[in-house]
């Protein structure tokens, strides 16, 4: 028998992603700011002296300045406030939206994989039919049906959402049935429930992390999309993808578009870079 | 003695794309309380798919015909739900490769208490220290910290460990192995096989211990089946095999075994390879690599002849009388 050390606490797989990802510099530095950007969206209205629906029309599309730090619409609205405010409707149908996206596709994916057969045919051809539906004239048709309204914008985007992720889920199920650990689970006389919850679905956590962060951005995306498209939030209530669209109408104030755009551009580009590095501590091979 | 495992005319058939592949074909044996049953073939001789019928673990594909009777229950066409109150509980089974057979997300403790709530519905306490005393039959050090680890912090030799603690846990009547010792180095294959003997003395187990290695079913088997091509071509009580292997076959795995005072240029092997299962001829399986070979192996498979007590054989060599 070997040495044994009693103090040499175990260490789950799981630790030792995350010893890998806290090396990549860049993804964490790229989630600190992420941590610091939901901060901001979330504390910034509570201190501002302004409201986001407040208007001025004394003030009407002032340049930045003391006062109001990234200027004012053509309504005299505290563009800084209303920013923040955008931010927290942004990461709010990117967060519920992403949900959704992890709990269906995660669900839906592992029992189309492991059960297999007719089943997995059948639960693929759902997604494949959805697929093809046309986004936007899902989205057209959902609000022409059931007016504006903000829980409209999670369903159109929760049902494209979780397509992707319930085809990676599947695939990634369907190599590890054949692994023996889980036939070692059937032999021990699991049934098929336990199997996928206890035993393939911990095994999915990674790649469904990967996955989420890249989801996130895709999400706030197509958010912003149906925003600038006038479907999706409704005024005097805004997203960043409003605010751009808003923007975009009035150029020759250019920081209507600049600051909402930088905003989403830099949550975009954090997102991403945590998703990469997460992969890559993930898979330690590659990449390298 | 009673008789734990009773197999009739096993057959198994995959259908694929290419055809039908005859896996098995009507396999038949019979294995008593607390014997060791080995079995032995080279690799793609259906050894594997024969305890996988046993399990109920073979793909969809697979059709399944015969009859493989546990304590005189009829395991074939059983559904899954009473499958699984069997299959972990009076039946387990361990693998060949223990770097793959734990789930690597998973603590020991888990994926052991794991079996114990499910068939004996212990509390997952309870289950623990069933666990504890299970990995410490197993010879585990420190089975009370161990159990906290996760299965990339064991050895080779420590994961099949836990394996048969895993499969232990429920004292079941019967113990599958499948090549327990193929993935190790030879030191460790040794304490793992001596290992096994024990504990099957100690928990009155009947073993069914698969391989290719004549030196494992030496040491730990009382009576052998020998596979070729999916079909048992010879079954012995493991003294009578060695002493006077009958089938070409098995005379040439004897014979292939190197010993220590052969100064040999070269390994010796049996010529050629298995015959393709999609394809398969009319007559003995063997017929192209024995060197004994006559016309009638060609074209027409041998019937079973005795050959003293508890044995058998299918040889055209045995059938003097017939082949005129």
């Amino acid at each position: 028998m070997f040495k044994f050390n009693q103090q040499a606490n175990s260490e789950s797989l799981y630790l030792q992603v995350y010893s890998r990802f806290v090396k990549n510099k860049v993804a964490l530095v790229c989630l600190f700011i992420l941590a610091l950007l939901v901060l901001l969206v979330v504390m910034a209205p509570w201190f501002s002296p302004y409201r986001y629906d407040e208007t001025n029309f004394g003030l009407s599309q002032v340049a930045p300045n003391l006062h109001n730090w990234f200027g004012t619409d053509s309504l005299g609205r505290d563009l800084f406030t209303r920013t923040m405010v955008g931010g927290r409707t942004t990461f709010l149908i990117a967060f519920i939206a992403t949900l959704v996206s992890v709990f269906l596709g995660t669900i839906y994916g592992s029992i189309a994989g492991y059960v297999g057969g007719w089943l997995d045919s059948l639960m693929m051809r759902i997604v494949d039919i959805l697929y093809s539906l046309p986004f936007l004239f899902f989205a057209i048709l959902l609000v022409t049906f059931f007016g504006r309204n903000f829980i409209l914008i999670f369903v159109a985007i929760g049902a494209v959402s979780w397509l992707d992720m319930s085809r990676v889920v599947r695939g990634q199920t369907m190599s590890l049935k054949h692994k023996i650990f889980i036939e070692a689970a059937q032999i021990s006389g699991l049934s098929q429930i336990k199997i996928i919850a206890k035993h393939i679905i911990p095994n999915l956590i990674g790649i469904v992390a990967v996955y989420t962060t890249l989801t996130v951005p895709t999400v706030i995306v197509i958010s912003a999309f149906l925003s600038f498209l006038g479907l999706g939030v409704q005024e005097p209530m805004t997203s960043w993808g409003l605010l751009i669209s808003d923007g975009a109408a009035n150029l020759t104030s250019w920081w209507l578009v600049l600051f909402p755009g930088l905003f989403l551009v830099l949550t975009l580009l954090c997102f991403n870079f945590v998703g990469n590095g997460l992969r890559d501590a993930l898979d330690p091979r590659e990449h390298r | 003695m009673a008789t734990l495992l009773e197999v009739n005319n096993l057959t198994i058939d995959f259908t694929t794309r290419n055809g039908t592949i005859h896996a098995v074909d009507s396999a038949s044996f019979i294995l008593q309380e607390g014997q060791t049953l080995g079995i032995v073939g080279e690799s793609g001789s259906g050894k594997s798919q024969t305890v996988g019928a046993i399990m109920g673990l073979l793909p969809n594909n697979a059709t399944v015909s015969g009859s493989v009777k546990f304590q005189g229950q009829e395991l074939l066409g059983l559904d899954a739900k009473a499958m699984n109150k069997i299959r972990g509980d009076r039946i387990c089974m361990i693998f060949q490769d223990p770097m793959s057979s734990l789930n690597p997300y998973l603590t020991i403790e888990r994926q052991m208490t794991e079996v114990l709530c499910l068939h004996k519905g212990m509390s997952r306490k309870d289950a623990k220290i069933e666990s504890i005393k299970m990995l410490d039959a197993v010879k585990i050090p420190e089975a009370k910290q161990r159990i906290n680890y996760y299965p990339h912090e064991f050895s080779g030799g420590m994961r099949q460990r836990v394996m048969i603690a895993m499969a232990l846990l429920c004292r079941p009547k019967l113990l599958i192995a499948d090549e327990p010792t193929t993935a190790l180095d030879v030191t460790v294959q040794a304490q793992i096989l001596n290992l096994l003997a024990e504990i099957k003395q100690e928990f009155h187990m009947a073993m069914i211990l698969i391989t290719h290695d004549m030196g494992v079913v030496a040491g730990s088997c009382d009576y052998v089946e020998v596979m070729y091509a999916g079909k048992l071509v010879e079954n012995a009580p493991v003294e009578a095999l060695f002493a006077t292997p009958k089938h070409p076959y098995t005379q040439g795995l004897l014979g292939a075994i190197p010993k220590l005072n052969d100064n040999l240029e070269k390994l010796i092997t049996i010529p050629g390879e298995l015959p393709n299962a999609l394809h398969p001829h009319a007559g003995c399986p063997f017929a192209d690599r024995c060197s004994k070979v006559m016309d009638i192996c060609r074209t027409q498979m041998p019937g079973s002849t005795s050959e003293g007590p508890d044995r058998s054989v299918k040889c055209w060599l045995y059938h003097s009388g017939e082949v005129a």
